[in-house]
């Protein structure tokens, strides 16, 4: 099975070089998240099946697959902005640290985990001001120059910045504004970080950073991200979850999912078969 | 859930609700309005006010029939006037012209549009009042139509624009030329909203009594033929409102029903008709 | 067919490349002249319009000069003409009807567009538009028959009770005047701001509250701290715009202003603005320069309008088109 695959795959994605990693998922106590038995609807349509994974403490977790399969729906079930919308209907457990997300204040679940969303999105303020923002409504008590300093080092924004930090977050470039929406979802020190295609919207120049960045910050937080580039997937995470129409057909360390997928679904998408 | 976050929630519910009452404010002002008018002019409206003359001061029985007409005559004035020049000035905007004539005659409507109507009582009355030495049904009818221009001109060039170009390029594929294509083609398609905007256009200078003060003017009797100072409902419902007389006070309550009714009545029909559906599939 | 298809038809437009006489022959370059004549009166209507606000008072200007805007005097028999007290009353009534019209219009504008669902939000939308179509001598009539009663029996004594040690609330309160004129305006502006509020907040990209929203904001900071600084230009033009309304409101402000062409420091003091002395005096006006004088007081009004309506319409377009911009980036 492991040749014949092989052979299949498309060149660019290259099986990892050094020792592989274990291919067994780490144990339910090292997850940051369990996502148990989820069903999505919106209005009478359901839009995720029966989806239950675990997300492990300080690591990348991916989830790829084609458009439309609804990663982007699952990802924000996460923080609980699927409540943002009317008509949707969530049922299954999340858990964040073996607690139930829903049962806690829903202002306070999303200071633990926090978003990027596809497009940057900086709000009409000064870089100093959108970084600031979440610790201003929460009244934080540390030295906001302080704490706005570090979350735009960890963002690997901050000697571009420095200088600068009063101007409008609008003068900034796509790939600069992106690190820093990633500024101010870290500096209220989320315990997980949740990406939503990130990088979609950018140059390669500016993704390559924003890639570097993530791998750092495990560090931090764990992080989720949802990509449609699967190159980026086998890049930067270390679990993946491939899904399509709404059910998870995969889920394992990322450098097996790519090199000996056991799902045929699974191997005809990351050879391009479809998607 | 901490001190700090159960504040922050409160205010947020707190202010969210204030807002909900915000609205209800003022869209209960509506209901208001309707109301008061029917309570207190409701009992009035009878025979006698559309048929009478008004009674000279002092007495009762007098109705507002002189107004009413003269009301209609004035707003077929306007609409005669108002009503080519802002539509066919929008067939020249929307097809023939160039963009920076178009920008000119734009602006030159904004402004009119944004005009007092105050200023533009002033400005018929030089127009059609001083020359002549008197005041007319004409005047006051030049004045509305004037108003009505603007409004007509920019909704119908919008709706005129909305017209898919391939609906344009298939009449003149087959041969159309260009003002058959806008008469029998792109104009019906956009009938809905044109006539949305003359409707609008209607109900607003319907209501508009500054530009009357003195051009029409007003008149206890019949006005006859056009040349005339007539009374109009807008200015009655003026005049009757600040006299001391408590008949005059009862019969401006009828009047203000009687308009709002057309003018809301009006405002309805012509959103009805727009949200009935384009009459272009798309 | 004719002699002037003799040329090689060309890729461009078809209009452009058939001569003027095929044109004329279909009619289209008759429907261009007729058309363009009516669309040219309209600009002939609108400089004719300025023109005879200037030339109609040019007496009173040449007479008074720029000193018009500070005399308090108005003397139709010693021929004294001063605008202060016109422009008093219409500042102050516009100001009152602002302090009171934004933070409604903006609370309710605000519950339009981010608290209520699509069907209420257009069903009370409908209802607001309805509001603005009513004319301004309905509202003068309630004005006159209900807020004034109401004013004198109860709002301004208790106003007096309350404040009376500012001298806002000072005075007999005969229930017409400033405050009252102030707050039917108010009334009649509220829709203006409603309306061009609620669309441009509604053009705020989603993708901004949800950034608050996910950094943990509550509903009302991700609308106050983020929503609505983002669209603050258009408010801002939406205000413009209902200032402009205020300002040109004519019959409404005349009947519960008092008409007493006072300036006062007391807001229950009676008074009178630039559009409603014209309306009261322009057809009595005797002499050239009473007359002139009232339409010199028509042409400030006209340009206050035309200058704010202008900055209104900037300030609209700037963030709708900033909202679009954004949701593209």
């Amino acid at each position: 099975m492991n040749a014949s695959v092989r052979s299949v795959l498309p060149v660019k994605i290259a099986p990892p070089t050094g020792s592989l990693p274990s291919r067994e998922m780490p144990s339910a106590a090292s997850m940051r998240m369990t996502v148990s038995k989820v069903n999505f609807f919106y209005g009478a349509k359901q839009t995720l099946f029966d989806i239950s994974l675990g997300v492990a403490a300080s690591k990348v977790t991916a989830l790829i697959g084609p458009s439309g399969c609804g990663k982007s729906t699952l990802l924000r079930t996460f923080n609980r902005m699927d409540e943002t919308v009317r008509h949707t209907r969530l049922e299954g457990d999340i858990l964040l640290d073996g607690h139930d997300i829903h049962e806690q204040d829903v202002t306070q679940l999303r200071r633990r985990i926090g978003m990027v969303f596809q497009r940057p999105n900086p709000f009409p303020k000064s870089i100093f001001d959108n970084v600031a923002y979440g610790l201003r409504i929460n009244g934080s008590k540390l030295a906001l120059s302080d704490a706005v300093e570090k979350s735009l080092r960890h963002a690997a924004l901050w000697d571009e910045v420095k200088d600068h930090l009063h101007k409008s977050a609008y003068e900034l470039s796509g790939g600069q504004q992106q690190r820093l929406c990633i500024a101010r979802a870290l500096a209220v020190e989320p315990e997980v970080l949740l990406l939503d295609e990130p990088c979609s919207a950018l140059d390669p120049i500016s993704t390559a950073k924003i890639e570097e960045l993530l791998v750092q910050l495990k560090d931090l937080c764990t992080i989720v991200i949802v990509t449609h580039n699967m190159q980026q997937a086998a890049r930067v995470s270390d679990f993946t979850a491939f899904l399509l129409t709404g059910q998870l057909i995969e889920f394992s360390p990322t450098p097996y999912l790519f090199t000996t997928p056991s799902d045929p679904r699974t191997e005809a998408y990351i050879t391009g078969r479809f998607g | 859930m901490n001190r700090r976050l159960r504040w922050r929630k409160f205010v947020s519910n707190f202010m969210l609700s204030m807002t909900g009452v915000c609205a209800f404010v003022a869209v209960s002002v509506l209901f208001f309005i309707l109301g008061s008018l029917v309570y207190h002019g409701g009992t009035s409206i009878n025979w006698n006010f559309f048929t009478k003359l008004p009674s000279p001061v002092g007495e009762t029985g007098g109705g507002m029939a002189n107004a009413i007409v003269g009301s209609a005559k004035l707003l077929l004035l306007a609409t005669l006037f108002g009503v080519p020049i802002g539509f066919l000035g929008a067939v020249y905007l929307a097809e023939f012209s160039g963009s920076k004539v178009a920008f000119v005659v734009r602006y030159a409507a904004d402004l009119l549009n944004g005009a007092p109507s105050i200023v533009i009582g002033i400005f018929a009355f030089s127009i059609a009042v001083h020359p002549f030495k008197h005041f007319s049904t004409l005047a006051g009818g030049f004045a509305l139509g004037v108003m009505m221009v603007p409004i007509t001109l920019r909704s119908t060039e919008q709706f005129l624009l909305d017209v898919p170009r391939t609906l344009r390029e298939g009449a003149m594929a087959l041969g159309a030329s260009k003002w058959k294509t806008i008469a029998t083609v792109i104009v019906p398609a956009a009938y809905r909203g044109i006539l949305t905007a003359i409707l609008l256009a209607f109900a607003r200078v319907a209501g508009e009594t500054a530009p009357l003060i003195f051009t029409a003017l007003g008149n206890s009797y019949w006005s006859h033929g056009w040349n005339e100072p007539t009374a109009s409902l807008p200015v009655m419902i003026w005049n009757y409102s600040i006299s001391a007389y408590e008949d005059w006070h009862r019969q401006a309550w009828a009047a203000g029903l009687v308009l709002l009714i057309l003018i809301l009545v009006i405002n309805i029909m012509a959103r009805a008709i727009l949200s009935r559906g384009i009459s272009v599939p798309r | 067919m004719s002699t002037a298809s003799t040329t090689l038809p060309s890729a461009g437009p078809v209009a452009g490349s058939r001569s003027f006489f095929s044109r004329l022959r279909e009619g289209d370059e008759i429907a261009r002249m007729i058309t363009f004549v009516f669309a040219a009166s309209v600009v002939i209507l609108t400089v004719l319009l300025v023109f005879e606000l200037w030339n109609g008072s040019s007496l009173a200007r040449h007479k008074f000069g720029l000193a018009f805007f500070v005399t308090r005097v108005w003397d139709p028999v010693f021929e004294q003409f001063g605008a202060l007290p016109f422009i008093y009353g219409t500042v102050v009534t516009s100001v009152v009807a602002l302090v009171l019209a934004v933070p409604l219009g903006i609370g309710a504008a605000i519950f339009l567009a981010e608290l209520a669902p699509a069907r209420v939000s257009d069903t009370l939308q409908f209802f607001i538009d309805l509001l603005a179509a009513v004319p301004s001598v309905i509202y003068g009539l309630l004005g006159l028959f209900i807020v004034v009663p109401l004013m004198r029996e109860y709002v301004q004594p208790a106003l007096k009770n309350t404040l009376g040690f500012l001298p806002l609330f000072q005075g007999p309160a005969y229930g017409l005047g400033f405050l009252t004129a102030g707050i039917v305006l108010a009334i009649m502006v509220i829709p203006y701001i409603i309306s061009v509020s609620r669309e441009v907040l509604l053009s705020v990209p989603r993708d901004q509250r949800e950034a608050a929203l996910a950094l943990g904001s509550t509903r009302w900071e991700s609308t106050w701290k983020v929503v609505v600084p983002f669209a603050r230009t258009g408010i801002m033009g939406s205000i413009f715009l209902a200032l402009a309304r205020a300002l040109g409101e004519t019959m409404a402000v005349s009947m519960v202003i008092g008409n007493a062409p006072t300036i006062s420091a007391s807001l229950f003091s009676p008074g009178d603005s630039i559009a409603s002395i014209i309306a009261n005096q322009f057809s009595e006006a005797t002499g050239e320069l009473y007359t002139q004088s009232l339409i010199e007081l028509g042409l400030v009004l006209f340009l206050l309008t035309f200058i704010l309506n202008g900055l209104a319409r900037i300030l609209i377009l700037a963030t709708t088109q900033r909202g679009s911009d954004m949701g593209n980036a």
